[in-house]
């Protein structure tokens, strides 16, 4: 009896271990493609704290970049945004960092303050995906779910990712338990250039009134950061094609916040002369994002101003966290001359 | 809460923690109150429905048996006073009454069915005729139409015809009543249990039994296993082909959706009925077996018997045998005899409860022409077969070795089969001229070619989604072979380690394999819409 109790514990966990193992393989890898799902997970990589957070959607992982803010002004940097990267998971992301360091200030792109409601199954996998288990977790999956996903499925992705048996590539096993870091502290390296070539604006809504929801979570993110006692200011990247516009009416409403609540909030369309922004060699996608030469201005740019504002000194006299950004420094170099490279 | 959630197994799992560890005299108290939880999470506003029911079928239940006890009571006390004559009279009026009741309980219980099941139905065809003569189209009331309904109806109503026959007592306690009605296992698509073999052992109390649990677990996990890799694969492309009917999925493509129907349909239902029945044997009970092989039946009569067992015999105890047995039918039997001649004669009756029987099989299934063809062109087929019956003979007395062969057998079956399977593409396609269409098309358009040239990747299943489906039906059809004799199953449960072994087995081929998820249409159990 005893042994055959035994053999069916062990049965058991053979098939759990099991298990384990086909959800490692059959989780996406997010290495050579999407590299945007790979993002959220890199920060736990983390070895030292950061004065400066950044929180939003693609906007904030393509248009800044904290080696450059190092570089310049020797700022530590750490940007956590993901694709469509919705504000309630902006918010719960920040829940976590927040538990985890207390930074000088948290820049949050206000651009996701559209989104009123869950919108794709797939970006809330790559935001989701890579966070670890914790009840901020559970909280953004509620928060972000679409109709057909469950809480379950994140638990156990191998419920959700189970039909990708047949699909497997070579990266599948080649990740299979570990990761490259595709990122620079956040900021996922653009170096092609696809000038913009319009101006065209966006399409006239029927209501500009920011979702209620979206301003709930950007007010809950105002009470963390005061009760943190961290700065909280609210940026708009320059990009603005007319796929993502960014309108007056949706700019004022956000002024309005601001103002209200003694927060900075800088717009930077149209501060493309101050910036140095060149729209036929700075973005990659005709307009919708900047490629690396135009987030290293911006982020020069804006760098300056945080350092002003924010009264930031830089760590380079701090041998130990130079280091650590030195070397940090130079990968980005290096990744930014292999794409200069044809 | 169907029973591929999540939230379902959880539900399960903590039924049967609280079964086996509460006091055995409050295991049915459990029952019920989990049969109640399981159907307001269906829908809250359908405990109305199931109540009023529960509350009809009580009443009327009582009311009968108290008339039943007064009548032997008084034929018991006066038995040497009255004569033969007179208690045969007094039976005959009491029954009466007794049927006045029964069928006020009838009238009342499928009415709300009636009602809410087939209101629609009725005003669209009044409508459609209305239009036809220049009236106003009506405005065609969308009805709620409360879960698993038809099943327990039916349930209920067996239970009252069962107490006016006095093949049954009445349940005296209305919530043991309840829990027969709504036992949440069988709730939403049976299999239709009678009260005579459900109630005994819904109200006895239940030991932990090892071996009895270890089968049940092996028979839920391969309903799991059918359900999820079979059905639910099937399922894809059989949505694809009906959707995309007029984009030319004709020809051979509608042999191919016959084909995968049936492998959608058995692997839903029997997978259906498998998890029920299984998940009733870890709580100690045994329900009424729903299938018996019933794709390898070699004709049409042999099929109903083997397929969905329970509502087949509901028709044949409470529509069938009480309908050729009325009076009115036995004088139309005398007429037809005198008028007819014998042969044609002592037909028309048996005809008549058959079509009769079928029809409301077709209604039963749904509120729609195409079911009512799918029962008529079902009952055609069995008299055809019926009255060809002695040719068939013959031709067994002429070659007696031929039709005692192996292969003339699966010839008989896979004729059956496809028959059975072609008569049910009428579910399929919800639309009787479309599917006359779509089989006449199987004669004219020769389009097999495409099969080979892309064909069978087009309609949403590739080439691992066919390995799966095939090798799962392959898995089916062992199962059925080799459990002919005794469920493979219950071998199984004999040897724990190699059941543990199935178990985990199963559980990460349906993990891996299943249909479900995102990406996949969530889909319920077929029979749930019945």
């Amino acid at each position: 009896m005893k042994k055959k109790i035994l053999c069916c514990a062990a049965l058991l966990l053979a098939t759990v271990l099991l298990l384990g193992f086909l959800q490692l393989l059959l989780m996406p890898k997010y290495m050579a493609d999407k590299q945007e799902g790979a993002l959220v997970g890199e920060y736990y990589r983390e070895t030292t704290a950061h004065d400066l957070l950044f929180i939003g959607d693609c906007e904030v992982y393509e248009c800044f970049t904290p080696p450059t803010l190092w570089e310049e002004y020797g700022v530590t940097s750490y940007i956590r945004g993901s694709a469509q990267q919705l504000p309630w998971q902006s918010y719960y992301l920040l829940e976590e960092m927040l538990k985890r360091e207390t930074p000088k200030a948290v820049v949050f792109n206000v651009y996701a303050l559209k989104y009123g409601t869950p919108q794709n199954e797939a970006y809330n996998r790559m935001t989701l995906d890579g966070m670890q288990l914790s009840r901020e977790k559970l909280s953004a999956i509620r928060a972000s779910m679409t109709e057909g996903e469950s809480l379950l499925s994140y638990l156990l992705p191998l419920l959700r990712f189970h039909s990708r048996w047949d699909e497997l590539s070579a990266e599948d096993w080649q990740y299979l338990f570990h990761r490259d870091t595709v990122s620079h502290n956040g900021y996922l390296m653009q170096t092609g250039i696809l000038p913009k070539t319009s101006d065209r604006e966006g399409v006239p809504l029927a209501d500009y009134t920011l979702p209620a929801t979206a301003m709930f979570y950007l007010e809950q993110m105002r009470l963390l950061c005061e009760e943190k006692g961290v700065a909280l200011i609210l940026v708009k990247a320059p990009t603005n094609s007319w796929r993502y516009y960014w309108y007056d009416e949706w700019d004022a409403q956000i002024a309005d916040y601001a103002e209200a609540n003694r927060l900075s909030y800088y717009n930077f369309i149209g501060l493309d002369g101050e910036i140095g922004l060149d729209w036929s060699t700075d973005t990659y996608d005709g307009g919708a994002h900047l490629n690396v030469y135009g987030a290293e201005k911006l982020t020069s740019y804006f760098g300056e101003i945080l350092c002003r504002e924010l009264g930031l000194t830089g760590h380079r006299e701090n041998a130990e966290i130079a280091a650590v950004w030195e070397e940090k420094l130079d990968a980005y170099k290096q990744e930014r001359e292999k794409g200069n490279t044809p | 809460m169907s029973f591929t959630s999540a939230s379902f197994l959880l539900f399960a799992v903590l039924t049967l923690l609280l079964y086996y560890t509460l006091p055995k005299r409050w295991q049915w108290i459990l029952l019920l109150g989990a049969s109640y939880v399981f159907y307001f999470f269906a829908g809250a506003e359908y405990l109305l429905f199931i109540l009023f029911t529960t509350a009809v079928t009580y009443l009327c239940g009582h009311l009968m048996q108290k008339r039943a006890d007064a009548e032997d009571a008084f034929v018991e006390a006066n038995r040497e006073t009255l004569s033969k004559a007179e208690r045969k009279e007094f039976r005959a009026a009491e029954k009466k009454k007794r049927f006045r009741i029964l069928l006020m309980g009838l009238l009342l219980g499928f009415g709300v069915l009636a009602v809410v099941k087939y209101t629609s139905f009725v005003l669209s065809g009044i409508s459609s005729i209305g239009q036809a003569f220049g009236a106003a189209p009506l405005r065609i009331p969308e009805l709620l139409l409360p879960l698993g309904i038809s099943f327990y109806t039916f349930q209920s109503m067996g239970y009252l015809i069962d107490v006016y026959r006095k093949t049954a007592r009445a349940e005296k306690n209305p919530l043991r009543l309840a829990l027969f009605v709504s036992y949440f296992p069988q709730l939403i698509q049976g299999p239709i249990s009678r009260f005579g073999d459900l109630a005994p052992q819904l109200f006895s109390e239940h030991r932990f039994d090892g071996f009895r649990f270890r089968a049940g677990l092996g028979r839920v996990a391969w309903g799991y296993f059918k359900k999820l890799i079979v059905a639910d694969t099937a399922m894809i492309a059989v949505k694809a082909l009906v959707e995309n009917k007029d984009g030319g999925f004709t020809g051979v493509y509608v042999l191919l959706l016959i084909l995968l129907y049936s492998a959608q349909i058995y692997g839903d239902f029997t997978g259906g009925i498998d998890i029920t029945i299984g998940f009733s044997e870890l709580l100690g009970i045994r329900l009424a077996e729903n299938f018996d092989r019933p794709f390898s039946s070699r004709s049409t009569k042999e099929y109903w018997r083997r397929w969905h067992i329970t509502m087949g015999t509901w028709f044949t105890d409470y529509v069938f045998y009480p309908l050729s047995v009325t009076k009115s039918m036995q004088r139309f039997s005398k007429w037809s005899r005198e008028k007819l001649g014998t042969a044609v004669g002592k037909r028309l009756p048996v005809y008549f409860a058959t079509v009769t029987t079928w029809f409301l099989t077709g209604l039963w299934h749904g509120a729609g022409w195409n079911f009512i063809v799918w029962g008529l062109l079902n009952c055609l087929v069995i008299l055809v077969s019926q009255e060809l019956q002695p040719l068939y003979d013959r031709f067994n007395r002429h070659f007696p070795r031929l039709t005692a062969s192996r292969a003339w057998g699966a010839w008989q079956a896979l004729r059956t089969f496809l028959l059975m399977g072609l008569i049910r593409s009428l579910d399929c396609y919800r639309n009787v001229p479309t599917t006359f269409r779509m089989w006449a098309s199987m004669l004219t358009d020769w389009n097999i070619g495409e099969l080979f040239l892309g064909g069978l990747t087009s309609f949403g299943l590739s080439v691992s989604d066919w390995c799966v489906l095939l090798g799962g039906i392959l898995l089916l059809a062992l199962g059925s072979r080799l459990g002919k004799k005794r469920p493979v199953r219950e071998w199984l449960a004999e040897r724990p380690i190699l059941l543990c072994a199935a178990l985990c087995l199963l559980a990460v081929a349906i993990l891996l394999f299943g249909a479900y998820g995102i990406g996949y249409d969530a889909s319920q159990f077929i029979y749930n819409q019945f």
